[in-house]
């Protein structure tokens, strides 16, 4: 391999933070909910890198399952999304605050 | 070709996250997918990086366009974000980075020799990946795909019902 695999795992850390980011700082629930899918691709990123340069193909079968399990994931909160939006019509989640008394 | 999909994938993952518009937001993201696909295919792990753009780029974010449309969302106010949680946000998500990028830098020990290409490109092949998913992994395919029906099946009841 000719790029360090350091390079892959700073590569993932900034793409993680930058999720992070998206999280906290977005107030659009389906844009959170897109950052969420891109700190998964971020620990995916790391997965694939590592497994492939130990040349052991378990850690890419965990990522076959991420893939499948974030799918399960979108799917349903997209639902939840939809949900709210038809009761309260809004998406921005500092209005959604039923836990608030 | 590992920089420049590296830069593409950071700009753009920032260019979701600063848009004001939803549709541009998953549209950028579809972007990001793209370049960590071809991350994946420049470390030889073939298979992975087809499935990348077929659930991500292909059904996700699908999804999640869909789903802007669903709701009409341009038909709302822009959301604007708050000012006094940004410098909170901002510290967070630097000690996160410098946190993993201190990880990074300590260089562990990983007690194993880094493998050649050729090894790397065997055994991120359809072939390798899909003998241990049908052996080993059997039994892991089953839960996942209860977990896919189940989560299909909750999903629509959930967007179909009304609570008050």
């Amino acid at each position: 391999m000719e790029v360090a695999l350091n390079w892959y795992l700073s590569l993932s850390a900034v793409l993680f933070t930058i999720g992070t980011l998206g999280v906290l700082f977005r107030r659009n629930a389906i844009v959170v909910l897109m950052s969420v899918e891109l700190m998964l691709n971020a620990v995916n990123l790391t997965l694939v890198a590592l497994s492939q340069s130990m040349g052991d193909a378990s850690g890419q079968m965990l990522v076959f399952f991420a893939i499948a399990v974030a799918a399960a994931e979108a799917a349903v909160g997209l639902a939840i999304v939809i949900a709210i939006f038809r009761s309260k019509v809004t998406v921005d989640i500092t209005e959604i605050d039923l836990f608030k008394g | 070709m590992f920089f420049l999909l590296a830069t593409l994938a950071v700009a753009a993952s920032i260019g979701m996250l600063v848009a004001r518009s939803p549709v541009s937001s998953a549209l950028w993201l579809v972007l990001t997918m793209f370049c960590i696909a071809g991350l994946y295919l420049t470390l030889n792990a073939a298979f992975i990086g087809v499935v990348q753009i077929l659930v991500y780029a292909g059904a996700i974010m699908v999804l999640f366009l869909f789903v802007i449309m669903l709701l009409n969302l341009s038909a709302l106010p822009e959301l604007s974000d708050i000012n006094w949680t940004w410098g909170a946000a901002f510290v967070l998500g630097i000690g996160v980075l410098s946190q993993l990028l201190y990880m990074v830098a300590l260089e562990f020990d990983l007690g194993v020799e880094p493998v050649s290409a050729e090894q790397a490109a065997t055994s991120g092949s359809a072939e390798s990946l899909g003998l241990m998913l049908y052996t080993r992994y059997a039994l892991h395919l089953e839960v996942a795909a209860i977990l896919l029906l189940a989560a299909t099946v909750g999903a629509v009841m959930l967007a179909q019902r009304r609570f008050e």
